[in-house]
């Protein structure tokens, strides 16, 4: 990998967001709370979220990881919480589009806003995990919201 | 340097990958990932490329010219594998395809039941634990830990509590795979054999560096089953070796079942063929059998003993040039003579993916995360280190580039501000 590319990876944003994650804490109230790990680094994050009338209130996380891991989970932070469920796997949608699109996606910046930092990151398949991490243990809080919900209505 | 390979640069010339450079040749490669698998000498491939272009058939079975050549060339690198370890028996030496196959062989073919306990290390590999686990879990066995002293050693202190009458194996690493540890194998193995257990070693990273001789050993001393892997020891992936004592290897029943390793079938029983066949089920991997051969007969024209203390004094000087790296934590025992050629370390303020992403772009290969043992990363309470390691085609002006690099990090990082 070229210095250029290094440069691409490590955009300023996802250094400042790393050393200064959003929302980052384990808080009350929650309706589920997820812990993933990425197996083959032992990268590692407990997460909740807190919904309420099909509105995301917040999500609070825990993690361990590397610099790109961390800053992700702080993006996800900041682009997820206030929207709906509907809105939010919207954002989800386009950041895992990105990810997987082999460094060859032009994301849509209205919906990642810092999330298009990660663009350089889709280049290196050995640290798409460590940016998806947080989005997919939100995906899974999420769902298992949903079914508590669904089931405390019955 | 004392003790480096005085003919270094040729031993660099026999390894073609060492030439690699990235960014149009403007970085040179700097493997420091040995630990992890090693490089392959032109000898290696050149005789796997040999035994497909001119001798390949079926082992064993074919009653053909290529047939027979095939066979002596399997046959032949088991010979040499026998003398590798200076193991007692040529037929006890077994191919598998990997240190994690041979042990696993012998986790599943080793009767245990409640009441019965397995000791192992906290320092382990993955590959000597989560076997254990299955079987124990599977058996009723109870699976015991030695613990680590604060500077990466085996805590004996506890050794006669773990080592009772009802110990039936003891499992252990010779050198670890994340903090360098070599272990004190002959002191445990006395040990375990007063109480008949049977001890278990695995010389995946020993056998790269150490030299091994099983039939020196005194029967109290020598373990009953080793294993390791042809990839470590400049031989290819696929083919790996468990040793064990004859008379251990045939108390226990085969682990796979299959053509080879018969005597003979009927519908209503079969018989098995002595060791080693016994174990070796189906076409093994014959090239690569071949392959660790030629790979084995080069370290031991290098000569096992130069290659130690090559790795020792690589091993000493980039431990005393990380410490001249502000941040710079290493993990396991401070002094070289104590250790193997891999030594973990953590960079405050930079989490181990990064520093290997930025060392890498200036060419310097190591490895980062939990290395496949995650138990002895929880004991020092790290949750990911980095690893760099060496071989015999190491020189101290790597090591010099992985310092470079690693400056490179911080100030890349921004950790002086
Ligand atoms: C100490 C130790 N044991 C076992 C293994 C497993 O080797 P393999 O993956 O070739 O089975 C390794 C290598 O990763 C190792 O370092």
């Amino acid at each position: 990998m070229t210095a250029a590319n290094l440069e691409a990876m490590y955009q300023e944003i996802i250094l400042d967001h790393y050393k200064n994650p959003h929302g980052k804490g384990l808080r009350d109230p929650f309706e589920a709370e997820v812990h993933h790990v990425n197996p083959t680094c032992g990268d590692e994050i407990t997460l909740r979220v807190h919904v309420e009338d099909g509105k995301i209130e917040d999500i609070s996380y825990d993690a361990l990881g590397c610099s790109i891991s961390q800053a992700s989970a702080s993006v996800l932070n900041d682009l997820v919480v206030g929207k709906t469920v509907d809105e939010a796997m919207v954002v989800h949608e386009e950041f895992l589009r990105l990810m997987q699109g082999k460094g060859q996606v032009e994301p849509d910046e209205d919906i990642l806003e810092d999330g298009i930092a990660f663009a350089g990151v889709a280049k290196f398949p050995a640290r798409i995990k460590c940016a998806l991490l947080s989005w997919m243990a939100w995906k899974d809080a999420t769902a298992q919201a949903d079914d508590r919900a669904l089931t405390e209505e019955r | 340097m004392k003790g480096l390979l005085p003919d270094l640069d040729l031993v660099r010339k026999d390894f073609p990958i060492l030439e690699r450079t990235f960014d149009g040749g403007e970085t040179p490669l700097v493997y420091l990932d040995s630990a992890n698998t090693s490089q392959k000498p032109q000898v290696v491939i050149d005789t796997m490329v040999d035994h497909l272009e001119r001798h390949n058939a079926n082992i064993a079975r074919a009653m053909h010219h290529l047939g027979a050549e095939a066979t002596e060339a399997f046959e032949g690198a088991r010979d040499t594998v026998a003398r590798f370890l200076g193991a007692p028996e040529r037929d006890e030496v077994i191919f598998t395809k990997n240190a994690s196959e041979g042990l696993n062989l012998v986790a599943n073919t080793v009767p245990l039941g409640a009441g019965d306990v397995v000791v192992t290390t906290e320092m382990e590999h993955h590959s000597n634990i989560v076997p254990w686990q299955l079987a124990t879990e599977r058996t009723g066995a109870e699976l015991k830990w030695f613990g680590l002293t604060d500077d990466g050693q085996l805590d004996l202190s506890n050794i006669d509590e773990l080592i009772t009458p009802a110990t039936k194996v003891v499992a252990l690493t010779w050198v670890s795979n994340m903090l360098g540890t070599v272990n004190p194998v002959a002191e445990i193995a006395r040990k375990a054999h007063e109480v008949g257990a049977l001890v278990v070693v695995d010389a995946a990273q020993a056998a790269p560096v150490l030299p091994i001789d099983l039939a020196s050993m005194t029967d109290e001393e020598r373990p009953d089953f080793l294993v390791f892997t042809g990839h470590k020891v400049v031989g290819p992936t696929g083919i790996g070796v468990l040793w064990g004592r004859r008379a251990a290897l045939e108390a226990l029943p085969p682990f796979l079942g299959g053509g080879e390793m018969i005597a003979t079938v009927t519908m209503a029983k079969s018989t098995y063929a002595p060791i080693p066949h016994k174990f070796e089920a189906g076409t093994p991997p014959i090239a690569e059998a071949v392959g660790l051969g030629a790979a084995l007969e080069y370290l031991m024209h290098v000569g096992m003993e130069n290659i130690h203390a090559h790795e020792e004094a690589i091993t000493a000087y980039a431990l005393e040039r990380l410490a001249t790296v502000p941040g710079v934590s290493v993990l396991g025992p401070a002094d070289a003579s104590k250790r193997g050629g891999a030594i973990s370390f953590e960079l405050d303020g930079v989490h181990p993916h990064d520093v290997a992403q930025v060392l890498d772009s200036k060419g310097v290969a190591i490895r980062a995360g939990h290395h496949c043992a995650k138990p002895a990363h929880q004991r020092f309470g790290v949750q990911a280190s980095n690893r760099m390691s060496s071989y015999l085609y190491t020189t101290p002006a790597e090591i010099d580039a992985l310092v470079e690099g690693l400056e490179y990090v911080r100030s890349f990082f921004k950790l002086d501000q």
